[in-house]
């Protein structure tokens, strides 16, 4: 939401207004460099001192027909003066390259906004490709927006007509105008970019030059110009002091395993098949060998588990990740993973479901799965991150679970929190407490499925340990001794072991802590990739005067120990879930809370508008 | 010869030391005892500590195999024990990796597997007990069973065409493919301990015969009285002659064998073709792999046996090389890469 604080006049007569909050959003064809005049914009914002946070918008087609519906591509960048915990619901600005992506994203636009297109696209065959019956230039159908006209492509061959680059080259560097003209209007400077554009093109001089030039020509033709009235400025964030990097959700889980392998002390495995959107986490760790992580592209999603799972026989630090459909295929395995006790990590990058879905959107259906998606009494522990930082520390809780207790660990992020971004303050590694393998190495005591008897956890017991040679399976097991077993009275015991086993993590998950009153009329109850939206809801419901408290989830098996006692606290527990109310369903199994849902599945997240309109529904 | 890369040394250990003290579950008579058996008689000759020894398996009969031996096991789950070898072969490489699967285990429900840890070459040996049939599952057809077998799931007779396990593997790009027979036990011991000496991934095929559900399935080349005459024992180096009287010999017409008879037409043992295992070019192991019988021998032994770099080797080998090159990672230089501020 955009805030006016206060308004100057500068000497030459142009007016520079002061702003809390801006969300832009850059939209154009898959080909335009959205994705870039994004990133762009982020980095340049998070330097400056903004609080940021961003989410992409990328169509599923790699390369839709230029200029087509299917192939707009998108992103958000929400940065301010304050803290914030969403890319935004809607854009204050939004900036088009062409008739598709307007037509695609007009409708988010609050009326009143600021709309700046590339004219010089609104030809009659791009008009035709978008279904555009009449120019929306011209037909009066924009006059609810401030609307700015900018021959973007024009402006550019203009500016970069000495550079002797190609037509093709050149008209690739106008997303970077249209970077150069928002920068003039945020009151950015230029310098973040040109360094990293120096970096990115230093080969290639003649490009890297022009990239410079166009955005230098965006920025001056915003200063030039009599077109905009008002420029605008967001001063520095209060965030908590210390040393920041912007960091998306994907590259800060990739972080947080390599973490979890230092602190362990044994390498990272890393098994996957490449599977949108959590192929990101893939290319990080394979380019970060030299932290002796082995990535191990596999033949099919079965077989990246299978391998995970010899890994963690053979004593590594074993991860497999993937989206919705793969966790699907990899059920089976983790019930072998369940039934052998090894310590395993299964990363999900959720995406929008059932089957294929749609692989670029955001969902959280896939908590069921997790939980419950196998053959048999099959517990496993879940957690899940709350936002794209966050995901670092889910991911080492991940493995410190998994190697204490023996025991498939499910990572439940996903494409909101995976592909979104926000300032990361970068922590120290000595305060991180190490992870203890504590792999057996008494022949004379070992016993296979003898249980340790705080953690109720059997030895890690790894093929090289002279004397500890022994046979693991998916079949049923005699307790201590791991012999096969069809033993009907030995089988109802290790269920109920196995089962305990999961229970008893309770003792190291955090009891749940409320934002609010301890007590009440209403606790709005989220986890994994709500907390943006539930907490900026609730911060502005209470700040109305509204009596309502939140409570966030990482841990969702087992739940933190205290929550049925405090969900009995308030008079009404609402649950937003991207899902028909997955965990909504456990809540009240479990505790007999009578939970209302609010459930959104439009492979998109809560907009905090949607938490706030259902908070006043309730409490009036 | 392929070169051998392991001490040859007993280490003080004997078959017994291989043996578990678990019942063993086949039905009497099966050929997988056999197996089991020569496995056992090969492991104290490779002189590997037994704690380095891994028995990885699938579901279904012969995936039972690892609960006897007195090594480290691990029974897995239908047609994946290819995927878990894998990934303790590349996290852990000084392990001696074996996998034992079945035709529908390998070919069925595991075929992707099988292709890719052949064309990847880890180094670790796949044992097959082909016995063409569901054992475990009671006796229906297996896609290594021949056209038209009437079985519980196909009364009227199939209309699946089989596989040829060896030809598959070498599609697959196999560095080494055997194959050997459970009742020719000096053989397949011979074969097995091969397989073990060769570094890359090791298919070894083994006709057992599943004296329940499809018994003398290989009898009419197998049986001890027709074998010499109806297989082939191929040997690197040696023209491939076969038969009782050893005057049979394979000759390469144009593009396809044929058997000849040393003495008759003019046939001298010069005419019979050399077996050359470390032949790069599949062609010749191809046209041995789809050799059959009535009117051809059998062929058993090594079939090819080539020198590539191994999958679990070049990873390391890669590690090792990025760490020369790279230094070690350092945690925080790689939380702070890229633009960073600070807020004061």
């Amino acid at each position: 939401m955009t805030t006016l604080t206060k308004s100057s006049e500068q000497p030459e007569g142009r007016e520079v207004t002061e702003l809390d909050r801006v969300t832009i959003r850059f939209v154009g064809d898959s080909g335009d460099g959205m994705q870039l005049a994004g990133t762009q914009f982020t980095k340049t914002s998070a330097v400056l001192g903004n609080d940021i946070s961003t989410f992409p918008d990328i169509p599923a087609e790699i390369r839709a027909p230029q200029g087509s519906l299917p192939g707009v591509s998108g992103f958000q960048v929400s940065f301010s003066s304050h803290d914030i915990f969403t890319p935004g619901d809607a854009p204050d600005v939004l900036v088009a390259m062409n008739p598709a992506a307007l037509k695609t994203n007009i409708g988010d636009l609050p009326r009143g906004g600021i709309l700046i297109v590339n004219e010089d696209e609104f030809s009659e065959t791009n008009l035709k490709k978008a279904a555009y019956k009449d120019n929306p230039l011209t037909d009066g159908s924009l006059s609810a927006y401030r609307l700015y006209k900018v021959p973007i492509t024009s402006l550019t061959q203009r500016a970069l007509k000495d550079t002797g680059l190609t037509p093709v080259q050149i008209d690739r560097c106008k997303n970077m105008f249209a970077l150069g003209l928002t920068y003039w209007m945020y009151s950015r400077p230029l310098d973040t970019t040109i360094r990293w554009v120096q970096e990115k093109f230093g080969k290639n001089k003649a490009v890297a030059d022009a990239n410079v030039m166009a955005v230098k020509a965006g920025h001056a033709f915003g200063e030039t110009t009599e077109m905009f009235a008002s420029h605008y400025i967001v001063p520095k964030a209060k965030l908590k002091p210390g040393l920041y990097r912007n960091i998306t959700g994907n590259e800060a889980t990739a972080l947080g395993f390599i973490t979890a392998s230092k602190l362990a002390g044994r390498p990272l495995f890393y098994g996957s098949y490449p599977i949108t959107p959590a192929s990101d986490v893939l290319h990080e760790l394979a380019r970060l060998k030299k932290f002796g992580v082995r990535t191990f592209q596999a033949e099919d999603e079965i077989a990246a588990i299978g391998a995970t799972i010899g890994a963690s026989f053979g004593g590594s630090l074993a991860l497999t990740g993937t989206s919705g459909p793969g966790l699907a295929l990899k059920s089976e395995a983790i019930g072998l993973a369940v039934m052998v006790e090894l310590p395993l990590v299964i990363m999900d990058v959720q995406r929008a479901g059932p089957s294929t879905g749609m692989p670029t959107k955001t969902e959280q259906a896939d908590l069921l799965q997790a939980l419950y998606g196998r053959n048999g009494e099959s517990p496993v522990a879940v957690v899940a991150p709350a936002t794209p930082s966050d995901c670092f520390n889910i991911a080492i809780e991940a493995f410190r679970i998994a190697v204490k207790y023996r025991t498939p660990v499910i990572f439940l992020s996903d494409g909101y929190l995976g592909m979104g971004s926000e300032p990361w303050l970068v922590p120290n590694v000595d305060d991180l407490a190490p992870i203890d393998p504590d792999f057996a190495s008494d022949a004379a005591t070992f016993k296979p499925y003898a249980r340790d008897p705080q953690t109720g956890a059997p030895p890690w017991a790894i093929p090289g340990t002279p004397g500890l040679e022994h046979r693991i399976g998916g079949l049923e097991k005699a307790d201590i001794t791991g012999n096969v077993s069809y033993d009907p009275n030995n089988h109802d015991r290790m269920v109920h072991l196995r089962a305990e086993k999961i229970e008893r993590i309770v003792q190291d998950v955090p009891d749940v802590e409320v934002m609010g009153e301890p007590g009440g009329p209403l606790l709005v109850l989220g986890w994994g990739s709500t907390y943006g939206a539930i907490t900026t809801a609730v911060m502005r419901a209470q700040a109305q005067g509204k009596k309502v408290t939140s409570a966030h989830l990482r841990h969702l098996n087992p739940l933190p120990k205290n929550l049925g006692e405090v969900l009995r606290r308030y008079d009404r527990v609402l649950m937003p879930e991207v899902n028909l109310g997955q965990l909504r369903l456990i809540v009240r199994g479990k505790y007999l809370v009578d939970a209302i849902g609010l459930n959104k599945v439009a492979g998109r997240p809560f907009t905090i508008a949607d938490i706030e309109n259902k908070i006043t529904e309730l409490l009036g | 010869m392929v070169t051998t890369d392991r001490p040859e040394n007993v280490g003080g250990l004997t078959r017994k030391d291989f043996v578990t003290d678990q019942e063993v579950r086949w039905c009497p008579g099966c050929g997988d005892y056999s197996i089991l058996a020569q496995t056992q008689r090969v492991m104290p000759e490779l002189g590997i500590p037994r704690e380095n020894i891994v028995f990885i398996s699938g579901i279904g009969c012969s995936s039972r195999l690892p609960y006897y031996m007195n090594t480290y096991g691990f029974h897995s789950i239908h047609g994946r024990a290819p995927t878990i070898a894998s990934g303790l072969k590349a996290s852990r490489p000084e392990l001696s990796v074996w996998v034992v699967t079945g035709d529908g285990d390998a070919f069925s429900i595991g075929g992707n597997h099988i292709l890719h840890v052949l064309r990847r070459n880890v180094d670790l040996q796949i044992i097959l007990h082909n016995n063409e049939i569901y054992g475990l599952t009671k006796g229906q057809y297996s896609p290594t069973s021949e056209f038209g077998k009437r079985t519980k799931s196909s009364p009227y007779g199939t209309i699946d065409r089989p596989l040829h396990p060896l030809s598959v593997a070498i599609g697959a790009e196999a560095t080494f493919v055997a194959r050997a027979i459970d009742i020719d036990a000096h053989q397949l011991a011979a074969t097995l301990d091969r397989a073990a000496r060769h570094r890359g991934a090791s298919f070894v095929e083994v006709y057992q015969n599943c004296n329940i559900f499809n018994d003398g399935a290989f009898a009419e080349f197998a049986a001890k009285e027709v074998r010499a005459d109806r297989t082939i024992l191929l040997e690197h180096g040696k023209p491939m002659i076969f038969g009782k009287e050893q005057n049979k010999g394979l000759r390469l017409n144009g593009m396809t064998f044929e058997v000849v008879t040393i003495g008759e037409n003019g046939v001298t043992e010069a005419d019979i073709m050399v077996h050359d295992e470390t032949r790069e070019d599949p062609s010749v192991a191809f046209l041995l792999s789809r050799m059959e019988g009535p009117a051809f021998p059998v062929p058993v032994g090594v079939i090819r046996a080539v020198q590539r770099p191994t999958y679990d080797q070049l990873m390391q080998q890669q590690l090792d090389e990025i760490a020369r090159a790279e230094g070690p990672g350092d945690l925080r230089e790689l939380f702070t890469e890229g633009d960073t501020w600070t807020v004061e």
